[in-house]
């Protein structure tokens, strides 16, 4: 199994909690540790503001507008939850969200979220690695694939009522993917427990793919043998691929995927590169040998 | 004296100038929501605020006609104002992708050649543009009113041009664009010449 994961960040650039909640006391916060190596500027990792992690979102559950799930998601019950682990598993059953995290140490993560409609944001996710979820289950011999599911609310999804995609959501992601231990399930931002727009209350976060695949609020997690469906893939498989890897060199039948545009930048902000794997380039080695422009 | 009377005795009143600088206005306002925070991702959303409303314009110069003939309410005054308020939200729309979103000559032109929905966009625009340089008094003298009318015929393909460009750039099944291609093809098949029955 790969390395864990470690943070370039280390313990003494942690900002106080209070002063989390604004970028510029973020800011303020790590200059007063004094300890960066590199200023999370630098590194292209100064956070988005929570208003704009909020404020800015696809979860076509909610509507296809980037301003319907902050409107509408309030609505979605996420208390109790249940989340069915099942397939391929030695400990299958339906696992309460704590259940899922006891025992394990819940991280800070701040990583790059690239959409796959050219925009990106910077966000201090709250979460644990899904390699120790997994371990914690058993994942039995055969399992090769896992597949993710999230709720289907009707009463309350204005997307679901007007059927813009065929719901449930659901994603997946290959073994040595979800294994990867850039891979984490979420479920705060900030410190605080996710927004319900923002996939609340568990959602998985895959940092060198699109979006789309870091599937919210999920209900369902299978160990599989055979490659899962995934939503957008279904939709428009000459759109989105299955891997759906960030790749600049590829793009959108629709768009170019060369350049993004930073969240919060404001009108007068220029685009920037995007980056191959987001710039997670520790993930390469899981696609040797693979044609990552026809394996999209 | 009918409701459509007095309809067309208050509209008399009002001065077709007016709607410029109501869309000057508009325009100016939308520019500075965005300014001023409308929305986290303030250029996507102006360009698709000027986007919407060039379109609505676009449907509202349709609209004149066949209101008339309905109800009998008369907009002609403003049609020309409204045609270039369009044109003129249709530059702005323009404007804000090439000069605030793409930002590069080079990849302005790319995307005009490689990305369907955005040549089918151009081709509305340069439809479009010798309408709006024609919407003027001395043109129509010079064309004369039966090949000026026939030039003007170009609304309705740059229409559908307009509302095919607003479908084509949603992800998923969205009903709003799709309304606007289905108004302006009504529209459109009001203005056929169907073969009315003979009678005997």
């Amino acid at each position: 199994m790969a390395r864990r994961w470690t943070n370039d960040l280390t313990g003494a650039d942690v900002t106080p909690k209070a002063l989390w909640m604004s970028r510029r006391a973020l800011l303020a916060g790590a200059g007063a540790a004094g300890a960066l190596a590199l200023p999370l500027r630098a590194q292209g990792l100064e956070p988005n503001t929570i208003e704009e992690i909020r404020n800015y979102n696809n979860f076509y559950e909610f509507g296809y507008g980037k301003e319907d799930p902050a409107a509408y998601a309030g609505a979605m019950r996420t208390s109790p939850w249940s989340v069915k682990v099942d397939g391929l598993v030695d400990r299958p059953g339906d696992y309460a969200p704590a259940d899922l995290l006891d025992g394990l140490e819940v991280e800070e993560r701040i990583y790059r979220l690239r959409c796959v409609e050219a925009w990106s944001m910077v966000i201090p996710w709250s979460g644990v690695e899904l390699a120790d979820v997994l371990a914690k289950v058993g994942v039995q011999e055969g399992a090769r694939y896992v597949a993710f599911e999230t709720t289907v609310q009707e009463d309350v999804m204005p997307g679901v009522q007007r059927r813009v995609l065929d719901f449930p959501y659901v994603e997946g992601l290959r073994l040595d993917e979800a294994l990867h231990p850039l891979t984490i399930l979420a479920t705060g931002i900030y410190g605080e427990p996710l927004a319900n727009q923002n996939g609340a209350p568990i959602r998985l976060v895959v940092p060198w793919k699109y979006g789309f695949k870091s599937i919210k609020s999920i209900v369902r997690i299978s160990l599989v043998a055979e490659q899962p469906p995934a939503t957008w893939n279904l939709t428009n498989p000459a759109e989105y691929g299955f891997y759906s890897n960030v790749n600049p060199n590829v793009d959108h039948p629709r768009w170019s995927q060369a350049s993004e545009r930073r969240i919060g930048g404001g009108l007068f902000s220029s685009r920037q590169p995007t980056l191959m794997f987001n710039g997670y380039d520790e993930v390469a080695p899981l696609y040797e040998g693979m044609d990552l422009t026809v394996e999209i | 004296m009918t409701a459509a009377q007095r309809a067309n005795g208050w509209l008399r009143r009002v001065p077709a100038p007016l709607v410029y600088l109501a869309g000057l206005l508009y325009a100016a306002w939308l520019f500075w929501r965005a300014l001023s925070g409308a929305s986290v991702e303030p250029v996507n959303w102006l360009e698709r605020a000027y986007g919407l409303t060039a379109l609505r314009l676009l449907v509202a110069t349709l609209l004149v006609t066949p209101l008339r003939r309905w109800t009998g309410v008369s907009l002609l005054r403003f049609r020309r104002a409204l045609g270039l308020t369009c044109f003129g939200f249709v530059v702005a729309h323009v404007a804000v992708w090439a000069l605030l979103d793409v930002r590069s000559l080079g990849a302005v032109w790319a995307d005009i050649v490689k990305r369907p929905y955005i040549t089918v966009g151009m081709a509305a625009l340069l439809l479009l543009l010798p309408l709006a340089l024609t919407s003027n008094d001395a043109s129509l003298r010079r064309l004369g009113a039966a090949a000026w009318r026939r030039l003007h015929w170009l609304t309705y393909p740059a229409a559908v041009l307009g509302a095919i460009h607003f479908i084509w750039l949603q992800r998923a099944f969205a009903i709003q664009p799709l309304v606007y291609l289905a108004i302006i093809l009504l529209l459109l098949a009001t203005r056929l010449p169907w073969r009315r029955p003979t009678l005997a």
